[in-house]
């Protein structure tokens, strides 16, 4: 009797814990029922549960744990102060996968929310123990310590390094091979965080040999995927020339040009990435990327999208630009100014149009002819408002007036220059004025247009110091016209007549 | 002895005289022999001037002979290396001219060659339009794909729909709804009641199953299906009344898993079975199933089948077996063998004799 009063006590208490530490996890994992502060005490509750000799009350109170810790960061502190994550790091190994799944999902949440939380988990130990856990046969195990140590890399190179040290880079680059998407995906993720701080680290992926791999699996249909898989990429490229030649030797293109066309906005702007990634080392590289057609689908790829999406594509068009007048007529050719034009005049933020601004400026600087090209297009008035906005930032002033300097010393199309002259401020005034003084004097029908649209007569307004560089440009320009055009023109001509009238005594 | 009164009376006259000499002398002494030294120095420079004018002469012309040899070897070197700095100006002059040419047809032709550059701008724009086009296909078939996918998806809703709702059917005495009787002909909604086959209940819990694996698994938010704990009984029942047992030792009993005995488990024909398994082993390991008989009277008639190793022409070599040196009697002068002078070797003596002569025969 006695004993099965005993018995029935110890399953009583057996399903209160149970009911309470299911109850917990339900409730964390609705955000609104989170309180910080009145669920500091919740960690002193869960954590004996943790070792509780029932497999499933364990279970459940990590889950509970990590929830929890997902939601706040002062939760995941008060996690790492209750000294819960060494009993955590000691169990993970022995448990069952449903178990290591949950541990794992709790140092996740942890790492995830700062540096110093990631670094309180690298020092009780937990890298080595998550590196076997990649190790295991069951998928969403090696899923769940993928995306804990992703988490923890992410922060800074320090804790990369660490991850990398505890020897999870070949393992990743198994899991990557594994046939469950979610698996790959997660992986995926893992190594481009890894890769992105230093060159070494990404020297380090490459190494292992990821870069194939990762290769191969821009072809699957899956689009998240493939947004990892371009990350990864695009992180390793970023580097270096050597790296990026590998990435390059892994005969990506023209395979990536397929993500351009992509209908996930964030594969195209990955793939963007990339290209940009790869295009901004070397003249060369650029030189492939255009050959393979890459211009043409990352123009494409800025016309079809709106915002933020289009910044990487921008940018690989300027960086191609500025390597070589060849590859800049290249862009050009391949109509690659419209677009670039119309990002200027549509996009609200003001990176994105200074970004637009710079490649503008790059593809004009070259020669005349490229200049002629960006000047025909019509841009130059815009570049010159938004050097004079009050509004814009300081960054798009700086260089909305590079642009305009750069393409205004090459540029000898007169007719887009000549609404110029009637707003610029004086800086950019010196540098049209010098550009008309250098055309006029040789073609006459400029010559005529000048005088018929009004152009002298705006010159004859500057007002410069005598001996400084424009006055000089002033002077050639007046040099070209008889004088009498010249005194026409000059302001206040009209008052010098009729004085001339009054002080005249007719001849009788 | 006159004179030499004369002498001795003038004597010392004489020393007087002669001191009186000496002095008058050694007055003028000097003074003469200051004289003849100035007249003589004057001479002796009169004569080195002389010399030395003639010197000068003679050297006057040899330096004006050999600074003229000199001048003029370094005028014939200055007119030559102008000559050659004139010549070197020209050359260059005429280098320049040629490297100019070559250069710019080179540059023209190779380094910033127009035509080339041309050709490459156009080949990019081919390029790009073959490029842009074929992206463009691809978008396109994955435009198709994706509505063909949706277009089935909500057919296969619908299907689901229908067969869900199936009693909706209309029937011969009552029109359905979707089958109103002032329309001409039924709706399509009721052609698809028709076809469908209706929803038995127990299949409907598979569905919803895979959808939120992917995304639930991973991110821990669906509850795990960990086995739960065992059932415990219902607590707070009040112990019924009377000469029962406790529940839970007659539920213990009640659904206490079978422990059959080993003649109850095992099947009914398992004897043969395991027999059959043996003659079927010993079967499978036996080369062939020719019965092991003892020899004489079995084997009478029977011919030997050699294997194949033996029984094809390649079989075995008769040197070595049959015999083990060429003998080739015809060839033999004399029947007798030779005669030994020294003691030959034993081994050989013996050859052919070893055995009876009946083996011979073969």
């Amino acid at each position: 009797m006695s004993q099965r009063q005993v018995l029935q006590v110890f399953e009583q208490y057996q399903r209160a814990r149970t009911q309470f530490v299911q109850a917990v996890a339900e409730l964390a994992s609705r955000s609104q029922n989170i309180e910080p502060r009145s669920n500091s005490g919740v960690m002193a509750l869960l954590r004996p549960l943790l070792l509780d000799v029932v497999p499933t009350i364990q279970q459940t109170a990590a889950l509970a744990l990590g929830r929890l810790a997902n939601y706040n960061d002062e939760l995941a502190e008060a996690v790492v102060k209750g000294d819960i994550l060494p009993q955590l790091v000691c169990s993970l190994s022995e448990q069952n996968r449903f178990y290591k799944k949950a541990a794992a999902f709790v140092l996740r949440a942890v790492g995830k929310h700062s540096p110093q939380l990631a670094q309180a988990i690298v020092q009780c130990g937990a890298l080595e123990t998550l590196v076997i856990c990649l190790e295991d046969f069951d998928p969403g195990v090696k899923e769940a310590a993928a995306w804990a140590l992703g988490y923890i890399a992410r922060h800074n190179s320090e804790l990369s390094q660490a991850v990398v040290d505890a020897g999870a880079v070949p393992l990743l680059v198994l899991c990557i091979q594994e046939p469950e998407i979610a698996l790959k995906r997660i992986a995926a993720s893992t190594l481009s965080d890894i890769s992105k701080h230093s060159p070494e680290l990404a020297q380090t992926v490459v190494d292992a040999g990821a870069i194939a791999h990762l290769a191969q699996m821009i072809l699957n249909p899956d689009a998240k995927l493939k947004r990892q898989v371009l990350s990864a990429l695009s992180q390793i490229a970023k580097h270096s020339v050597d790296l990026a030649e590998l990435v390059v030797e892994a005969e990506i293109f023209p395979v990536v040009l397929t993500c351009l066309k992509d209908s996930d906005e964030y594969v195209k702007k990955n793939g963007a990435t990339l290209t940009r990634e790869i295009a901004k080392h070397t003249p060369e590289l650029s030189q492939l990327i255009v050959n393979a057609g890459g211009v043409a689908a990352v123009i494409d790829c800025i016309g079809s999208c709106r915002g933020t999406v289009r910044l990487p594509g921008i940018m690989m068009l300027g960086y191609v630009a500025a390597h070589s007048e060849n590859l800049s007529m290249a862009v050009i050719v391949s109509k690659g100014i419209p677009p670039l034009c119309t990002c200027l005049i549509e996009e609200n933020e003001d990176h994105i149009k200074a970004a637009a601004a710079w490649a503008l400026g790059q593809v004009g600087r070259h020669t005349p002819e490229h200049a002629r090209a960006v000047a025909v297009a019509n841009v130059l008035p815009t570049l010159l408002s938004m050097y004079m906005d009050a509004h814009s930032s300081e960054d798009l002033q700086v260089k909305a007036k590079k642009a305009l300097k750069n393409i205004l010393q090459k540029c000898t199309y007169l007719p887009a220059l000549e609404p110029l002259l009637h707003d610029a401020p004086p800086n950019i005034l010196k540098h049209i004025v010098g550009q008309f003084s250098k055309v006029l004097p040789h073609d006459s029908k400029a010559r005529r247009l000048f005088v018929t649209t009004g152009g002298l007569k705006k010159v004859q307004e500057i007002k410069a110091e005598p001996g400084s560089l424009l006055q000089e440009y002033i002077n050639t320009i007046n040099n070209c016209y008889p004088e009498e055009i010249v005194r026409y023109y000059s302001p206040g001509y009209s008052e010098i007549l009729l004085e001339r009238v009054e002080n005249y005594h007719p001849v009788l | 002895m006159a004179t030499l009164a004369r002498l001795q009376a003038r004597l010392p006259g004489l020393r007087e005289e002669c001191f009186r000499r000496n002095r008058s002398v050694d007055e003028h002494r000097k003074k003469e022999y200051k004289a003849a030294v100035k007249i003589q120095s004057w001479f002796r420079g009169c004569r080195v001037r002389a010399y030395i004018r003639y010197l000068n002469n003679i050297i006057i012309i040899i330096q004006k002979w050999w600074r003229g040899y000199q001048g003029r070897r370094y005028f014939r070197k200055m007119v030559e290396t102008a000559y050659f700095i004139m010549k070197m100006n020209f050359y260059n002059e005429m280098a320049v001219r040629i490297q100019k040419r070559w250069r710019g047809y080179y540059d023209r032709k190779y380094t910033h060659n127009y035509y080339a550059l041309k050709k490459y701008l156009e080949a990019i724009s081919v390029n790009n339009e073959i490029v842009r086009k074929e992206l463009n296909e691809y978008a396109e078939m994955k435009e198709k794909e994706k509505k063909k996918k949706d277009l089935e998806k909500k057919e296969k809703e619908k299907e689901h729909q229908a067969r869900k709702m199936h009693y909706l059917l209309s029937t011969e005495q009552i029109a359905g709804i979707y089958n109103s009787p002032f329309s001409k002909s039924p709706d399509p909604m009721e052609l698809l009641l028709r076809k469908s086959k209706p929803l038995s209940h127990s299949q409907q819990p598979a569905k919803n199953h895979l959808i939120c694996e992917l995304c639930d698994w991973s991110n821990c938010t669906r509850s795990p299906t960990f086995p739960a704990a065992q059932p415990l009984p219902p607590i707070g029942r009040q112990k019924p009344q009377g000469p029962f047992r406790d529940t839970a030792e007659v539920l213990r009993q009640r659904y206490k898993p079978l422990e059959p005995t080993l003649r109850v488990a095992a099947s009914i024909n398992s004897l043969e079975k395991a027999r059959e398994e043996i003659k079927r082993e010993e079967w499978r390991n036996r080369v062939h199933d020719n019965e092991f008989l003892p020899f004489s009277s079995y084997h009478k008639n029977e011919k030997y089948d050699p294997s194949i190793h033996r029984s094809g022409k390649y079989g075995q070599e008769t040197y070595g077996v049959k015999h083990f040196r060429e003998v080739q009697p015809k060839k033999w002068i004399a029947d007798k063998d030779f005669q030994t002078v020294l003691p030959s070797i034993v081994l050989f003596e013996r050859f052919g004799k070893t055995y009876s002569r009946t083996g011979q025969i073969v």
